[in-house]
């Protein structure tokens, strides 16, 4: 029964999303409500229960001080000072002017802008040191790079100033997104597509059984 | 002196810096602006050096990651200060989006999902605070949500930055009248799925709690059938793609989208379908919106950053090739690096 229930509600629910698609009128269309209603309560309660298993991880870690606990105990410290903070604020704790509101501008969002702006420097570098022209394809790559990273900067065309209207950088640079790599994106889609039917079509049947902990 | 000193000496020095510039901000200072002269000096400075590490690349000494590094922030934040204008060029995309906005008439209902979280938000947020600008310019109404958890505290700083700009300065603008925050909803795709057949089931109260049914704005609207206009600013899943092919293609919902640099081009194929009105990308995309609705902002400013960066990475790029193809020791050059 522990792996017979599942199977038979992945496929009830599975199939019914399928057929709402194609005939969206009762008792279908109310059936994919309902369900949608279910994922929004199961999805909440997966983020409580993902937050919990962070802080069980994190206690433990600080516990056996194993390797890096350090950082465990600035995330338990960081999450426990946010809730406390937030939940003694209330309803409200989000609105302007409050000290959640303060944590969240002048602390959160510049750590957060902070890890994501490294990026620029690791591309720099790897560019720097990788992205050489050694065969055709990569040539290829590089030449549209080149054109690209040029053609979406206003720079760009200040550099060929002596072109005419239309065939400058950012028009080149646009040719390149809209057509050959618009081609390229929907290969790949198209292929994505398929894998996804082909994949939701074996778990709604029940024969992709992994998901439940199981084999074929 | 050891890595871990240079480390902590680095960390301090920022950490003055970081507590130099928020003293300023809270005391307003004015902000500091290279003259022509200073900047035309430090981009002649910065184009010499570059010319320096070609030659010493040539001559078969790879530099430093941490010099790359270097180059790098300098391209990002000096040219903050530099008081240097540059013209920028709307694309197809933009101008498309513009017009789709431009043509609804006043009183159009407007729904905005912000589907990403601070990381992204240089990016997204100076499209965001343009969108709305544009919308209460035109009188539209706003609602706004999030499929992300920080999405409607975006939503908020931007309504914040847009009630205090200059041409809205002078007109009030009432909550749960003019625009309204329903806040952020779990379920990703699904919450599409299901605001398809009701607003009301996936957002009973607002970001602040007060009742669905208490808000004038929404209290009407059922559905998308309701909704004259979607704009979703996505910066990855759930996002655009699933707005597309559950808003679009199910419910027909007219759609504009304003995406991370990283993420626009997986849209280009939906904009050439004419699933999308248009498309914002990256900064890019945000100051040339700016440029077209008169409202320049942080995407005009940072996008001079992004100029310089740009052409440090291409210069870095082509130094690493030239050095490639000269120097004849392709071995040798890859066994110098770190």
């Amino acid at each position: 029964m522990r792996r017979e229930v599942p199977l038979f509600i992945t496929a009830i629910v599975g199939a019914s999303f399928v057929i709402q698609y194609f005939i969206p009128h009762p008792p279908f269309n109310n059936l994919s409500d309902w369900f949608s209603d279910w994922f929004s309560i199961i999805q909440a309660c997966a983020i409580i229960l993902g937050a919990l298993n962070l802080m069980k991880i994190s206690f433990l870690k600080v516990k056996d001080k194993k390797p890096d606990w350090v950082y465990a105990a600035v995330i338990i410290v960081s999450f426990l000072f946010i809730t406390i903070i937030g939940l003694s604020e209330g309803e409200e704790f989000r609105l302007p002017g409050t000290k959640f509101d303060w944590i969240y501008n002048f602390i959160f969002i510049p750590l957060s802008a902070t890890m994501f702006s490294i990026l620029a420097f690791f591309v720099a570098s790897a560019s720097y040191r990788a992205f050489r022209a050694r065969n055709f394809e990569a040539t290829l790559l590089l030449i549209a790079a080149f054109f690209v990273m040029l053609g979406r900067v206003p720079i760009g065309d200040l550099l060929v100033w002596f072109m005419p209207e239309g065939y400058q950088l950012s028009n080149l640079a646009s040719w390149v997104m809209n057509v050959p790599q618009a081609a390229g994106q929907r290969a790949i889609m198209i292929g994505i597509g398929l894998g996804i039917v082909s994949t939701s079509l074996r778990v709604i049947l029940g024969i992709e059984r992994s998901h439940i902990g199981g084999g074929e | 002196m050891s890595t871990k000193v240079k480390e902590i000496l680095a960390v301090i020095v920022i950490t003055i810096f970081c507590l130099i510039f928020y003293i300023g901000k809270i005391n307003g200072w004015e902000t500091i602006e290279f003259s022509s002269t200073v900047s035309m000096v430090i981009i002649f400075l910065l184009v010499l050096s570059l010319v320096w590490i070609l030659i010493l690349t040539i001559k078969g000494k790879m530099i430093e990651r941490r010099i790359v590094f270097l180059f790098v922030g300098i391209a990002v934040t000096l040219p903050l200060f530099m008081g240097i204008s540059q013209k920028i060029k709307s694309s197809p995309e933009v101008v498309s989006l513009y017009e789709s906005v431009d043509a609804l008439p006043a009183g159009s209902k407007v729904l905005i999902s912000f589907d990403y979280d601070p990381p992204s938000a240089p990016e997204l947020q100076p499209m965001a605070e343009t969108f709305l600008h544009l919308c209460f310019e035109k009188n539209l109404k706003v609602i706004t949500m999030g499929l992300w958890p920080q999405g409607p505290q975006q939503a908020s700083l931007a309504f914040e930055k847009v009630f205090s700009s200059e041409k809205l300065k002078g007109r009030k603008f009432e909550y749960g009248v003019d625009y309204v925050n329903l806040g952020f909803q779990t379920g990703n795709e699904f919450v599409i799925q299901r605001m398809g057949s009701s607003f009301k089931s996936m957002f009973p109260t607002d970001y602040v709690g007060n009742a669905y049914d208490d808000l004038p704005l929404v209290k009407n609207i059922k559905n998308f059938s309701n909704i004259d206009y979607c704009f979703n600013l996505s910066a990855g899943f759930p996002g655009t793609v699933e707005w597309i092919q559950i808003g679009v293609d199910r419910f027909g919902v007219l759609l504009g989208a304003g995406n991370t640099a990283v993420q626009a081009p997986q849209i280009y194929p939906y904009l050439n379908a004419k699933q999308l009105t248009g498309l914002l990308g990256g900064m890019n995309g945000a100051a040339e919106f700016e440029v077209l609705t008169g409202n320049p902002g942080k995407g005009t400013k940072f996008m001079l950053s992004q100029s310089f960066s740009h052409m440090v990475v291409i210069a870095f790029v082509l130094i690493g090739n030239v050095a490639f193809f000269m120097s004849g020791r392709k071995s040798q050059l890859l066994g110098n690096e770190e």
